[in-house]
């Protein structure tokens, strides 16, 4: 089945009808498509978490409706039959590990299976398939958790969220806390569950590097509505746009228009990755001069 | 020059049947007015260390001096007033109801008297800009607030030392920039050493001096510049490349010879800049 996920004039506000309400959504319309490589983008507060949580109707709208799939959630749904939906759209919480609890690997990762009536032996089998894709291997499975280090604890929460066998997979800042190369070896892992998995991908970040190197849209959110969306090129085109939202460009975007300045030249389209950018330089030494090269 | 802190040989497991001790003999020295970056990988003993100099943790062997005195269970308390920490995660260190309560709170521990306590709260709230914020409740603040209030709750009780362990790590890029900004001014204004735990290149520029650890060692240390100019090798130490770096590997793979000391980003436009005039 095709799992697109559409917000349709969604609104959403907290404790609604009470003296505390407060409106954290309003007037949401976007499309995460089905096989896509999704950035949520925004500072703390616009609305990001609330929106995650629609995602798999943890949250069901105050106004307008989310449709998950072939399933469409409003305000006045039944918070039954939500077990399928849970099901397919799998989210990984920040800081996942913290969620671990059983006594071996093997019996966290089959848990949520087992919830869903899987046996035993299913349980084991799954854990055994899941290792692998989060970079883990079997004689993982009879360890406790407990005596792994963070970033491998955190692998373990994943391959629980993915023992589910989710369609879209949601991820909420998956890499805070880990040192860089953890972070890129995490990065890498999901880019994997993508390309060769055809899983959706939804991704909360404040790292622009990860939107411009994974993602193929972009949603921008800003005080609990869309500002802007789009595929990263060209929301990573308007410079000074995003400035004056505070947000940033990768370093590959900004060095290449500080240097654009500094020659004179452009250099072709906006570089999204080191790579790109190299080759453009490459390209640029191997063909014409610049113009007034009084180099000192 | 003052030293502020000196560790002789710390050795710390944190239990006995782990084979690599967190810290495996650790020495070192820092002078008062210090700003000290340790970098290292997850695991490598960077919060084990900072731990030490407050006490939080106890050294199976070796010693620590703080303002010149040897950190001994009798006087912790005293060395804990000269040491501030600044942690990861915003959310778990706020007790108070109020922001100012929060603030409040470390004072009123020290039995610092009403009149003189409302004076403090307000100068440290007044330092990381958040006076405006006193009457507001924590959790309805963003991270780099949080972390601002933090900060002022250990500048209120007037260390000379503050720690900050990966204090901006969960941050969106503009609330990192408050609070180290926040912390720069204090540091001027207070002479305050500071020591930053961090896997941030840009927060690690700041410091005078780069510490990197491995394994429970220091195994490297240097200026910013020089600490930068590893190449490769600072993803091993838990930075990430700094961005003229990376595009220097990059173009190195592609063929083309790159200087091989350090540039900053002017620096290496400078040089494309040469290099693309020349042909």
């Amino acid at each position: 089945m095709v799992m697109d996920i559409t917000f349709e004039k969604v609104g959403y506000t907290y404790q609604k009808g009470t003296p505390f309400e407060s409106r954290a959504l309003y007037d949401i319309d976007f499309d995460i498509k089905d096989g896509s490589y999704t950035a949520l983008v925004g500072h703390t507060g616009s609305g990001k978490s609330t929106i995650l949580r629609h995602l798999n109707a943890l949250n069901k709208p105050t106004e307008g409706k989310v449709i998950i799939g072939d399933r469409e959630i409003v305000s006045t749904t039944n918070n039954k039959n939500l077990k399928s939906i849970r099901k397919k759209v799998g989210i990984v919480f920040q800081f996942p590990e913290s969620q671990l609890f059983e006594e071996t690997i093997a019996k966290d990762i089959a848990f949520g299976p087992k919830n869903f009536g899987a046996t035993e032996e299913e349980g084991v089998e799954i854990a055994k398939r899941m290792l692998p894709l989060v970079g883990l291997d079997e004689t993982y499975m009879e360890r406790s958790p407990f005596d792994l280090s963070g970033g491998q604890m955190r692998r373990v929460a994943i391959a629980g969220v993915l023992a589910m066998e989710p369609e879209v997979l949601v991820l909420d800042e998956p890499t805070a806390g880990l040192d860089p190369k953890g972070r890129k070896e995490m990065m890498d892992m999901f880019y994997q569950l993508y390309k060769e998995h055809g899983m959706t991908i939804v991704l909360v970040t404040h790292q622009m590097e990860d939107v411009a190197s994974y993602a193929n849209h972009v949603i921008i959110l800003e005080q609990g509505t869309v500002v802007k969306e789009g595929p990263p090129r060209e929301i990573f085109q308007n410079e000074p746009w995003l400035e004056s939202k505070q947000l940033d460009v990768p370093a590959t975007v900004s060095f290449a228009s500080r240097l654009e300045e500094r020659i004179g030249l452009r250099l072709g389209d906006i570089p999204l990755t080191t790579d790109e950018l190299a080759d453009q330089l490459v390209a640029h030494l191997a063909s014409s001069s610049i113009e007034g090269g009084d180099a000192k | 020059m003052n030293k502020i802190i000196t560790l002789n040989n710390l050795i710390y497991k944190y239990d006995e049947t782990s084979i690599r001790p967190a810290l495996n003999g650790v020495s070192l020295e820092i002078e008062e007015g210090e700003w000290i970056a340790i970098i290292g990988p997850n695991g490598s003993g960077k919060s084990t260390l900072a731990k030490t100099i407050n006490g939080l943790i106890a050294p199976d062997s070796g010693e620590v001096f703080v303002d010149q005195l040897a950190l001994t269970e009798e006087n912790i308390w005293e060395i804990r007033e000269k040491v501030g920490m600044v942690f990861q995660n915003p959310d778990n260190q706020f007790v108070g109801s109020t922001v100012q309560d929060d603030v409040a709170f470390g004072l009123e521990n020290q039995a610092v008297p009403r009149d003189e306590m409302l004076k403090r709260v307000e100068s440290a709230l007044s330092q990381v800009k958040m006076l405006d914020f006193k009457e507001r409740e924590p959790a309805r603040l963003s991270g780099g607030q949080k972390q601002r209030v933090a900060i002022a709750g250990v500048v209120a009780i007037a260390p000379k030392i503050i720690i900050l362990d990966e204090a901006t790590s969960m941050l969106d890029p503009q609330g990192r920039q408050e609070v180290i900004e926040t912390v720069q001014q204090i540091k001027e204004k207070e002479n305050l050493t500071v020591i930053s735990i961090t896997h941030d290149i840009d927060e690690a520029a700041n410091a005078n001096r780069v510490l990197v650890m491995q394994e429970g060692k220091l195994v490297k240390e240097g200026t910013p510049q020089e600490i930068f100019s590893n190449g490769d090798q600072l993803i091993d130490m838990g930075l990430d490349l700094p961005f003229p770096e990376k595009l220097k590997v990059a173009l190195e793979e592609r063929g083309i010879k790159v200087p091989e000391t350090y540039l900053t980003e002017e620096g290496m436009v400078e040089w494309l800049w040469t290099l693309l005039s020349k042909k």
